[in-house]
Order: structure tokens, then C-alpha cells, then sequence
């Protein structure tokens, strides 16, 4: 169970922090993101366990801790409390957006993949171009998003925004800069 | 309730019909990954929002602990997929397999 | 319900054939990959199936979580391995 949740947190911490500055320079741990990552880990832990006596929860609380302690940078960028919750109010705001775009799109590749004359349907090709975030956080989301999106898949990123889409056909890849990077600006408030 | 659930269900399997069928059809390991990674990951959503709506049928402690682990499930897939179907994809670009381009109606 | 159940499980391992053949004949690595793939996210899914129709669903799904893990790390690794036995380091990717 203790190897469920660390890996968990691991594996999202390192694509988090694939591109984040070397943590030398902040060496001093910040105790919000420290506690926020205990409690979510905490939480993971007691959905897991699903034993509520004394045992298993401070045997939680230890593993949680030293999770906490250990990756606490890796998790969550230094932010301010306040502006972290509404970042996270907006993000769930988009959600039902995003699987909305997502349903949509699904329904149009299994069209595509059940029509008869799929060959002459397809017409997969590379498309580029450039965004104007700045952010890694908003860059992680946007080509997530991308990715999510059936019909599209993000080949690779760049640091400075520049994107590379695969596209299956000319009306998936066609909308891509438009909404969705606005409304991924949006939730980080730029 | 246990029409709603057949309902969600069958509609899941529906996805992974046509991701099985897209992974057999589509000309190129390219476009098969759009089928394979995507359908799905929709296909996951679905199912697995049927089946924790099974469980928590009779509702108590443990049925509520389960359909939690099961929405972790879908969360956690909804995170690794496209880190997954980008790992692949990376691997095809450094190996230097071209795109597919329509060239006639040759396999 | 068990019988809805059993059909969709069963309808599941005809997807999973179908996936096979994809992981077995795939002209490329990549493609034996996706196969791969499918076949391991299909089988988180199964793996639920079989506990509510053994009513022990709150065992299952532990070990259906241990999967998806499972199956995730592998893709991952896998792909990483293959493309370093190309040989081909250079970052900018080509076309």
C-alpha cells in the first residue's frame, strides 16, 4: 500500500518537475506546499488503506510524513496559498469543458475509424505552431489537453511554446491555438 | 439502476470496440496511437463510472471505499495516458519513422 | 446482472484477440507497443469484472490499481529502451 501512493506522487511530481529550476537554490522547504502534499497523500493513503484504527493511521502518518518531507518541492511549485486555490477552482472549472471537447472528438475518430473509406478519409500530418504561454505549468496542461483530445497528439514542446501536433485529419488538427489555449490562459490568470 | 449501468457500460465497451478496431484498421503506428491511446482512455471513463455506480448500489462504509479506489483509477489512468501515448511517441520520432502520408490507397 | 457482466467480460477478451493481433504481427516495435498497451488498459477494466462477478470486488480492485500501475511504468520503459537501441541521440527531432 506505502508503495502505491509514493509512486504515485512520484511519477506526477517528476513529470511536474521536468522543467522546473534545480532546487539548489531553494533550499529552504516551504511549509505550505509541504503540508499540502502531506494531506494529499494522506488522503490517497486512507482510501487505500480503508482501515480506520490506530495502527494503520500513524503508521500513515509516518510514511505520509517522510513522502512529504522528501518531495514536497517535487509536487507543487513555491506559490502563494491563495492564488494556488484559485488556479485549482478555475482548473476544476475546466474540466467539464475538456471532457466535453474530449466526448466530441471521440465520437468523430470512431466515425472515422468505422467508415468504409477510411483511406480516403485520414489525412494525418504534423502541424506547428507557436503559443504564447510562457508558463511550464500552463504549457504542461496545454499539451495535455492536446494529447486527451482524440485526433491530436502532441509530438513534442519546447521551453519557449514552441508546439509540434500530430493531427489524423485536416478537421481535428484545424481549431487547435484557438479555444483551448485561451481557456487554459484563463486558468492561470494571464 | 441497473438499467443505467447497463447503459454506461455498454456505451464504454463501444469506445473499445472502436480503439480495438482503429488499432487493427489504421494504416500506421502514428495513427494507431490516436485509436489506442485515446478511445480508450474514454472507454476507462465510461466503464469504470458503471461499475462504481454498481458498487455503491448498496451503500455503505466498504461500497464507498471501492468506488473511491475506482475513481482513483480513472484518475491516475487520466494522468499516465498521455504521458504514456507521449512516451511512444517520442520513441517514433527519435527512431525516425516518417509519418504516414496518403499516397494512393496501398494496405 | 452477473450475466451482463459475464457477456461484457467476454466481449472484453474478443477486444483483447483483436489487440493481440496487433501485438504479435505489428510490422514495428512501436506497434507490438501500442498493442501492448491496449491489451493492459482493457485489463484493468476485466480485472474488476471478474471480482463483482465473484463478488469479491473490494480485493480486485486493489490488485486492478497494482495494474494499471504496473502497465503504465512498462509502457514507459519500454519506450525508452527501444528508442535508445536505435542509436539515434539527436534532440531535434526530424520532420
Amino acid at each position: 500500500m506505502p508503495d502505491q501512493s509514493r509512486g504515485n506522487l512520484n511519477s506526477e511530481g517528476q513529470i511536474l518537475a521536468k522543467d522546473s529550476p534545480s532546487p539548489s537554490n531553494q533550499k529552504r522547504k516551504s511549509l505550505t506546499s509541504f503540508i499540502l502534499t502531506f494531506l494529499a497523500s494522506f488522503v490517497i493513503w486512507l482510501i487505500l488503506s480503508g482501515k480506520f484504527d490506530l495502527f494503520h493511521i500513524s503508521l500513515g502518518i509516518i510514511s505520509c510524513l517522510i513522502v512529504a518531507y522528501t518531495s514536497a518541492d517535487l509536487l507543487l511549485p513555491q506559490q502563494k496559498l491563495g492564488h494556488l486555490i484559485k488556479v485549482w477552482l478555475r482548473f476544476i472549472r475546466y474540466l467539464p469543458w475538456l471532457l466535453y471537447q474530449i466526448f466530441i472528438a471521440n465520437l468523430h475518430v470512431m466515425y472515422l475509424v468505422l467508415h468504409p473509406r477510411m483511406n480516403q478519409l485520414i489525412a494525418p500530418g504534423i502541424i506547428r505552431f507557436k503559443s504564447k504561454f510562457s508558463d511550464e505549468m500552463s504549457l504542461f496542461i496545454f499539451a495535455n489537453s492536446i494529447t486527451l483530445t482524440p485526433g491530436t497528439i502532441t509530438v513534442y514542446v519546447t521551453v519557449d511554446g514552441n508546439y509540434a501536433v500530430h493531427a489524423i485529419d485536416r478537421k481535428s488538427g484545424e481549431p487547435l491555438p484557438g479555444e483551448m489555449e485561451q481557456r487554459v490562459a484563463n486558468i492561470m490568470g494571464e | 439502476m441497473d438499467i443505467v449501468v447497463t447503459i454506461i457500460l455498454i456505451g464504454g465497451l463501444f469506445f473499445f470496440a472502436g480503439g480495438a478496431i482503429g488499432i487493427i484498421r489504421l494504416p500506421e503506428f502514428y495513427c494507431r496511437l490516436h485509436a489506442a491511446g485515446q478511445l480508450d482512455t474514454m472507454g476507462v471513463l465510461w466503464t469504470m463510472a458503471a461499475l462504481a455506480l454498481y458498487v455503491l448500489d448498496d451503500f455503505s462504509l466498504g461500497a464507498i471505499l471501492t468506488s473511491l479506489k475506482i475513481i482513483l483509477i480513472v484518475f491516475f489512468l487520466f494522468i499516465t495516458s498521455p504521458t504514456a501515448t507521449h512516451a511512444i511517441v517520442d520513441a517514433g520520432v527519435r527512431a525516425g519513422l516518417r509519418p504516414w502520408r496518403k499516397r494512393g490507397a496501398e494496405e | 446482472m452477473d450475466s451482463i457482466f459475464f457477456y461484457s467480460a467476454l466481449f472484453f477478451s474478443i477486444l483483447m484477440l483483436l489487440s493481440l493481433y496487433r501485438a504479435v504481427f505489428g510490422p514495428t516495435v512501436l506497434d507490438r507497443l501500442v498493442g501492448v498497451n491496449a491489451i493492459g488498459s482493457k485489463t484493468t477494466v476485466l480485472l474488476i469484472l471478474i471480482g463483482l462477478m465473484y463478488h469479491r470486488v473490494e480485493m480486485f480492485v486493489d490488485i486492478a490499481l497494482a495494474y494499471a500501475t504496473l502497465n503504465f511504468l512498462a509502457v514507459l520503459a519500454a519506450s525508452r529502451y527501444f528508442q535508445k537501441r536505435k542509436g539515434l541521440y539527436d534532440e531535434a527531432p526530424t520532420e
